[in-house]
């Protein structure tokens, strides 16, 4: 038998404990792989612990695993453990590897991590008290105590996790945490690290679904056609055949926009980029992409939109940047919102208004509001001790501390906040403080300083919250966040800064210093605003009238779901407040993260030297954009995805149903009358369509996405049955067949141009200029898919509409952005780099310990002579020896290996 | 097919006369049986483990330490990827997989038809009519 562990994989536990416990472990040969190797060839995705049987077989189930040992050493099966472990897999598991993965991955804390347990836990004690046996199936310890030790053993070895209520769990867990195996197992596997040895391993994991959520999936459900009633196929040819009759008239272009009573308005904020830096592709997925597609959705259903951003520009970040580059920091803004501008314009990002938040209206909405807070007694004042680094004579803004954070370790936490665990820091909580200018170690003083009242404000929030977000389509983590932070009760949040620039603090003994970024910067919108229009009140102060749909990575969303609504709700002049928080999770580069820095990744300003159109590039960041879980732009993927689902898919079928109409219709769209197969696939196209709607009214952008292909897929496969090409050649009727499905194909290609338009603006605008589709319906898209091209229609020359990534190309691009070196991951690197280090010479002393072992066995069977089995052994026992030096892996031994 | 039509519907392959009644348990809608001489039991794979017993058919529960593990082992598959909220993706990776597993083999275990067979069979019904990629899988 070889059993097959990995560095922190939570399975070894039981199945190490177990295998303690049974008998004849001495034929178990141990191999340590790394935790995203496939062992079992059968399985898709890696699985460890695994269990080789010498039958060949494999055990790829934790309590499989145990239980084989278990019933080797006689053991007979009975319902009660067959109880505790289904419900250790259906129930206990997924609660408990959602703890793990917040507790170990994203540093969490406290109830965070308890509460998707706590229920779980409280089953087992009360089934434990209930029935007054020491064991769950009875007097003896027994598998199903040794599966659920193992499984909670690194959670409840913490006693911070182990809740005392639970009385009779907390002597069960001790009673068999005493025990000589388990014992060893959880040396073996923590490795007296506690539950952070099980990082290397859980830190390779897929982040498990929202554990309250789990019944929201990401992944497009169904694409096999669905059932349609008669009178669904009716009412959907119903409205095919009132074609273009029924747009309604295009609304007239607004300059300034503005709200307008009785209608949808819609006001779309992206978060405000920070002006000092060029921005990487996670962060215009993150928000300034993400928000251009649902503002472009917005108008396409003829919602008043107005669609706002802006740079970020003031603080300490832009001051040094300044002192750096010899120029002023107008200077600097000056030059850097230059630079997100044009890379934005080359993204093709639909704003209405791209400002800035060093502006006179920005001092003066700032101000106001403070004011607004300071008489309503909402502002506390406070000596803060800070840190001021001496060599560089002045008071070190948080963005310019780095550390080591207190919460969850993490070397390269800002003074903010942490990347890692995205909690709040306070500044001179970091460990190891250091300057980032000139790296010196900064010293604490004490400054006077302004504080927002938050736990004043709280009630309020609560009751905003409590009215807003049901229905609304706040994203689950925004609410999780933001429940989190209520949970946790809110504290005074200090609102000025020992700075120049910024906005100044109207304040007698306040003189020297200027407004917080993070106070003032969500005031930016409105600020853009006022800059735009003077009536910028309107949009800003009428929440009746206005939805206001607000998108940013998921780091923002306690600036934005909560410290700016308190500001707002305590100025009292009824301010809009946000109602939709569109959060998204975090984009990675390869396998690891952009790094400007380190070179790695790709920047805006260097998207457009790759030779791909922007086009492609907001097609591959929309299809894999971080919409309820982490994702990863890779190189490979997006080759694939713009070879398949554009080339192949989409362009092919748009391509074809523009060639047919040219090459056998002369350009004209030949008349088309519909067989009850046609009238079922223009039902099929009208519900995909409703589908794109009901998704992208909830801002599922990458998920609506997905229906735009489907629908072009059903059109490849309709073109592929009816052999349009063979039939044109064929009798009257079957030209007539061939009109039809090529009158019908164009038709569903002007509505995927429009479909495609909030995705790929500029792809759209080429498809409608080769149909030379009717201007009303390039700009409105209803809920029914309307016959928009009619019999006789002219269309314009066809093309196709894209070009085949090559491997070559794409190969050199991952070199130039460094995504190359990215792919051996910093941290895991020293455990994989041991165990896989000479995977031939493993593999070959591998088959040597099989064969020797045969040779042993096979003595013995013989009852050969005793020297001779001693002799050949001792080959075997040094072979092992080998393997495991060779494994780098011999598991007695701990490796010591540090945290990097 | 709910867990409780699952079961009768096993009884009655099993050769159990006298029929069962199942209550369900929480959102998930767990099958719970109450035993006569005993607390009830909760749980698909834990009740047709135990119908398995009560029609004395155990060989259907495997014969050797080996079969036995291999047994609860795809039981277990059953009630956690199967019958998870399986999106399409991991519906084509199960099969996938299972195909490839079965490659070799008649029944799950390898030539010995087994409680594990007939519940993935259960399972997996409703998947496996429309894909005819996975041959193996549907040969089984």
């Amino acid at each position: 038998m070889r059993l097959f562990v990995s560095e922190g994989a939570p399975g070894s536990l039981p199945v190490l404990a177990a295998a303690g416990r049974a008998q004849g472990r001495a034929e178990l040969l141990i191999s340590t792989v790394g935790p995203e190797e496939c062992v079992v060839p059968f399985l898709t995705r890696p699985k460890v612990p695994v269990l080789q049987l010498d039958s060949g077989n494999y055990l790829f189930s934790t309590s499989a695993i145990c239980r084989y040992f278990f019933l080797l050493s006689g053991w007979e099966q009975d319902d009660l453990t067959n109880q505790w472990l289904e419900w250790e897999a259906t129930e206990l598991q997924p609660a408990l590897s959602a703890a793990l993965y917040y507790l170990v991955v994203q540093g969490k804390k406290g109830e965070d991590v308890l509460g998707p347990v706590r229920r779980a836990l409280t089953h087992i004690d009360q089934s434990l008290s209930r029935r007054s046996c020491p064991f769950l199936a009875g007097e003896t310890e027994s598998l199903a105590d040794v599966v659920l030790w193992g499984a909670l053993y690194p959670l409840l070895q913490d006693p911070a996790y182990l809740p005392e209520e639970l009385g009779a769990l907390h002597s069960w867990f001790q009673t068999l945490s005493s025990q000589e195996p388990c014992q060893r197992a959880a040396e073996t596997v923590l490795k007296q690290q506690g539950v952070l040895a099980l990082r290397p391993y859980l830190q390779k994991q897929p982040q498990p679904g929202s554990f309250e959520g789990r019944a929201v999936s990401n992944e497009p459900e169904e694409e096999e056609l669905a059932t349609l009633s008669e009178e669904e196929i009716t009412m959907a040819v119903t409205a095919w055949e009132k074609g273009l009759e029924s747009l309604p008239p295009l609304r007239p272009q607004q300059n300034p926009v503005l709200p307008v009573p009785g209608e949808r308005n819609v006001l779309i904020t992206s978060a405000l980029p920070y002006v000092n830096n060029v921005p990487h592709l996670g962060n215009i997925i993150g928000c300034v992409l993400s928000a251009d597609v649902f503002a472009r959705y917005s108008r396409l259903r003829q919602w008043n939109t107005l669609y706002l951003c802006g740079t970020d520009e003031y603080g300490t970040a832009t001051e040094t940047k300044a002192m750096e580059e010899g120029l002023t920091p107008q200077e600097i803004c000056d030059k850097y919102h230059a630079i997100h501008a044009n890379i934005y314009r080359w993204f093709n990002i639909s704003f209405d208004i791209f400002g800035r938040t060093t502006t006179p209206q920005q001092t003066k909405i700032t101000q106001d509001i403070f004011q607004r807070l300071l008489t309503r007694g909402f502002v506390l004042e406070d000596t803060v001790e800070q840190l001021r680094c001496e060599r560089c004579a002045r008071f070190l803004a948080d963005r310019f501390v780095e550390g080591v954070c207190p919460f969850c370790g993490y070397e390269e936490a800002r003074g903010d906040q942490c990347d890692k665990c995205g909690k709040l820091i306070n500044a001179i909580e970091l460990k190891k403080p250091q300057c980032k200018v000139c790296r010196s170690c900064p010293v604490v003083k004490s400054s006077r300083h302004l504080f927002l009242d938050l736990p004043k404000l709280e009630k309020r929030l609560e009751e905003w919250l409590g009215k807003t977000l049901p229905g609304s389509d706040w994203t689950p983590n925004a609410r999780f966040i933001i429940r989190s932070w209520l949970r946790d009760g809110l504290k005074p949040r200090c609102i000025t800064r020992d700075l120049k620039w910024g906005t100044p603090v109207p304040l007698e003994g306040f003189e020297d210093k200027v407004f917080y970024v993070w106070f003032d910067a969500t005031i930016g919108y409105l600020s853009i605003t006022a800059n735009y229009t003077d009536q910028w009140e309107r949009w800003w102060k009428n929440p009746e009238q206005v939805n206001l749909y607000q998108f940013m990575a998921k780091d923002n969303v306690p600036f934005h779901g909560l410290v700016f609504p308190c500001s707002a709700l305590g100025a009292e002049d009824n301010y809009t407040l946000v109602s939709h928080l569109i959060a998204t999770e975090y984009l990675n580069y390869e396998d690891g993260k952009f790094s400007k820095s380190r070179g790695v990744g790709v920047f805006g300003d260097m998207a457009q030297d790759t030779g791909i159109p922007a086009d492609i590039w907001r097609f591959y960041l929309l299809y894999i954009r971080p919409e309820g879980q982490d994702s990863a732009f890779s190189w490979t993927d997006m080759l694939l995805k713009n070879n398949s689902e554009l080339l192949n898919n989409l362009g092919n079928f748009i391509n074809r149903a523009g060639m047919f109409v040219s090459k056998f219709f002369g350009g004209y769209v030949p008349e088309m009358v519909l067989t009850s197969d046609d009238r079922r696939l223009v039902a099929h196209v009208t519900l995909e369509l409703q589908h794109y709607h009901q998704l992208l009214e909830k801002v599922r952008i990458r998920e609506a996405l997905r229906s735009i292909l489907t629908i072009s897929r059903h059109g490849n496969q309709y073109i592929q049955v009816n052999e349009a090409w063979k039939r044109i050649k064929g009798s009257e009727a079957d030209r007539q067949r061939a009109g039809t499905v090529t009158g019908l194909a164009v038709n569903i290609a002007a509505l995927l141009s429009v479909m495609l338009q909030p995705y790929m603006p500029t792809v759209s605008a080429t498809i409608q200029a080769q149909l030379q589709l009717p201007l009303p319906a390039c700009s409105i898209l209803l809920t029914n898919f309307l016959c928009t091209l009619p019999a006789g229609h002219q269309i314009g020359t066809v093309s196709p509409l894209f070009q085949k990534l090559e491997n070559d190309q794409i190969e050199s691009l991952r070199q130039r952005f460094g995504g190359g070196q990215a792919q051996v991951p910093p941290m895991p690197a020293v455990v994989e780099a041991a165990a896989t280090a000479a995977p031939r010479q493993v593999q070959v002393l591998m088959d040597e310990v099989a064969r020797q072992g045969n040779i042993v066995r096979e003595l013995k069977a013989q009852k050969a002579d005793k020297n001779q089995v001693a002799a050949e052994v001792a080959k075997l026992l040094d072979l092992k020896k080998q393997l495991a030096l060779a494994e780098g892996k011999p598991l007695e031994t701990p490796k010591g290996k540090k945290k990097k | 097919m709910a867990a409780a039509a699952e079961l009768t519907l096993l009884e009655k392959s099993l050769g159990l006369s006298k029929g069962n009644k199942y209550s369900a348990q929480g959102e998930r809608q767990i099958p719970v049986l109450q035993t006569n001489n005993g607390p009830s039991l909760t749980g698909l794979t834990t009740i047709a483990a135990h119908l398995v017993k009560q029609a004395n058919k155990e060989y259907l529960l495997g014969s050797t330490a080996e079969e036995k593990a291999i047994v609860q082992q795809w039981l277990e598959y059953r009630v956690t990827r199967v019958d998870g909220h399986s999106n399409k993706e991991d519906i084509r990776t199960l099969l996938k997989d299972l195909n490839s597993y079965l490659e070799d083999k008649v029944y799950l275990t390898g030539y010995n038809f087994t409680l594990a067979d007939i519940l993935l069979y259960y399972g997996l019904h409703r998947f496996i009519l429309m894909k005819p990629r996975h041959r193996l899988v549907r040969n089984w």
